[in-house]
């Protein structure tokens, strides 16, 4: 045993500590980035063993590829319809949570944070069952984007008790006084909602926003379920091609996925100060 | 701040509160109920399920093929997540005892692979983890450096790394679900951790130095009984959703290293029994239910001590 010449806290300066986190970072990226690096390349089956030359080529096939890029779009129009439908729903459950005492009040807390909860695959099981025994399943002929309606149903009853989470952290903060101070000055109900409360629930609306965005967007098992035939999402469609043969197309739709999902992350970052996520630990 | 009595404004509670619960009323506890209904049903035709009120569905749970189903998909779970654990401690403890500046540089590395599609990371890994993929690659660059050294200090006709390298196998079996499943799931363990680390007092680890006890002492009696809440929700929150997982099994296992949730998708969408997909997926969730309730009994127990 060593002499303690540093101080106890100090654990991130022991070198033994530092290789366990450097050694969990290429853990963690590594596979991404081997997965990135492939979809450049040149080769045209098992192209994820032998690297032969660069190419954007897969890039190309894969903007080609009318089946996936129409996965594209029903994975984006599904993503915009359930962040803005969850991000409303989530705001309302923030809000009555927040705001009021009731009776059984733990219980609906517990209710509301249940779909988090529970393992993904009942919950895609006891939805696609719930839309099959009530006939509700879109038909193949429904007109697009109507045709996405079930899986838009499934993404925004996961995502909102998440988007409520973010929102009701948020409005923790909100002084009273100020709700108060305008209804004293004879602002009406509905004003204080507009002028006081909706202004401070702002970034929480935007964050909770970007969170209910990435969650739909990469969703498999739950879509999967409640998926159709017309109906394939990005995931989903990504889940055939790898089930079919891997292909460096694969790889290229993966990082295009990938990128996005950074985008969105560092969108987030811009709204959301860096420091926040240290203090909401 | 006090809270408001729903019965001062009960329009505006209800305005609130109405869209949610029925919202959570429809798509959520009605298809429960519907799969519930379903567990005690029988098949009449392809597509028609009665309400019977059998228990068959229950009792195939218990039929031996199942029961080694369940057996291996609590072992695969409990270890990736044991592994989870492990890794995630010493790097929690990192990221808690980091600068202040860098510590949200450091969580936000551990999020952003939690943020890329799951799906997406469970293909990256079956790109690397092939007999000749890329992680056999390292292991077989680290074999050749290790018999190198080995050689250089006149050890080398021992052969205690044996004869040549043989590519491990991974894909198909349980190591590399395992490693799958640690690989997607390490997030969710570091994350309470670490929040359990940043609440920590930390005079009492200064307190335990300055009465001579060493770093592992410390490590051992103090440090972890006072982060002991932090490493259980993690470990229940790790463990959940690996128990549930289809998709590592599924892509990773190749169907050799079947778990619950491969079997329950198999009743659905190829077996066509849809009572006993439905006795299962609820099996399941009472498990879940269960591990919640003994974390909650364990919460219970701690602020009761306090």
């Amino acid at each position: 045993m060593k002499a303690n010449t540093k101080k106890p806290f100090e654990y991130s300066r022991k070198w033994s500590l530092r290789l366990v986190f450097l050694t969990t970072m290429v853990f963690l990226y590594a596979p991404i980035i081997v997965l990135v690096v492939f979809s450049f390349n040149n080769s045209r089956r098992g192209g994820n063993v032998i690297w032969k030359g660069f190419t954007t080529k897969y890039y190309g096939k894969a903007f080609a590829n009318e089946e996936l890029m129409l996965a594209f779009a029903n994975s984006m129009t599904i993503a915009v319809t359930s962040t803005i439908i969850s991000v409303f729903l989530g705001a309302m459950t923030a809000i009555f949570l927040w705001r009021f005492r009731f009776p059984f009040k733990p219980l609906a807390e517990g209710l509301v944070s249940l779909p988090i909860i529970i393992p993904e695959i009942c919950m895609g099981v006891s939805l696609a069952m719930f839309f099959s025994s009530l006939d509700l399943w879109t038909s193949g002929d429904t007109p697009w984007p109507f045709n996405l309606s079930n899986i838009i149903l499934a993404h925004i009853t996961f995502s909102f008790p998440f988007a409520a989470m973010v929102i009701r952290t948020r409005l923790q903060n909100f002084n009273r006084e100020m709700e108060e101070a305008a209804k004293d000055l004879g602002a009406s109900e509905y004003r204080v909602f507009r002028d006081i409360l909706l202004p401070h629930m702002r970034p929480g609306l935007i964050a909770a926003a970007l969170l209910t965005f990435t969650l739909s967007l990469d969703d498999f098992v739950i879509t999967f379920f409640t998926s159709g035939p017309n109906t394939v999402t990005f995931p989903v469609k990504i889940y055939s091609m790898v089930r079919f043969s891997i292909t460096p197309e694969i790889n290229a739709a993966s990082t295009i996925l990938i990128v996005l999902t950074l985008l969105l992350t560092f969108a987030a970052l811009r709204y959301q100060r860096i420091t926040d996520i240290s203090n909401d630990g | 701040m006090s809270l408001e009595n729903y019965r001062q404004q009960p329009a505006v509670f209800a305005a609130f509160a109405a869209p949610t619960l029925i919202w959570l009323l429809l798509f959520f506890i009605a298809p429960l109920g519907i799969i519930w209904l379903y567990s005690f049903g029988e098949n009449v035709s392809l597509v028609d399920i009665e309400t019977t009120w059998t228990l068959d569905n229950y009792a195939r749970i218990f039929q031996p093929e199942v029961l080694v189903l369940l057996w291996r998909s609590l072992w695969i779970a409990g270890i990736s997540t044991l592994v989870c654990l492990v890794i995630a401690y010493p790097v929690a403890l990192v990221i808690a005892t980091a600068h202040p500046d860098k510590k949200p540089w450091l969580l936000l590395l551990i999020m952003l692979p939690f943020w890329t599609n799951l799906l997406i990371r469970t293909y990256a890994l079956l790109n690397i983890l092939g007999t000749r993929g890329r992680l056999n690659d390292v292991l077989g660059w680290l074999w050749e450096t290790t018999n190198t050294l080995l050689t250089k200090f006149g050890l080398g006709e021992f052969q205690l790394i044996g004869e040549s390298f043989t590519p491990l196998k991974f894909l198909g079996t349980p190591g590399g679900v395992i490693f799958g499943i640690v690989y997607v799931s390490l997030p969710f363990a570091i994350l309470p951790i670490y929040s359990s680390l940043e609440r920590l007092d930390k005079s009492y680890l200064e307190a335990s130095l300055d009465l001579g006890a060493g770093q592992w002492r410390t490590f051992y009696h103090v440090l972890l009984p006072l982060t002991a809440a932090g490493v259980v929700t993690a470990g229940i929150i790790t463990f959940i959703p690996a128990l549930g997982q289809f998709l590592t099994p599924d892509l990773l296992g190749r169907g050799q290293v079947d778990m619950i949730a491969n079997v329950i998708e198999r009743q659905f969408k190829r077996a066509n029994d849809w009572p006993f997909g439905s006795a299962l997926s609820l099996f399941l969730l009472y498990i879940t239910f269960v591990l919640l309730a003994v974390r909650s009994f364990y919460d219970a127990r701690k602020a009761h001590r306090s």
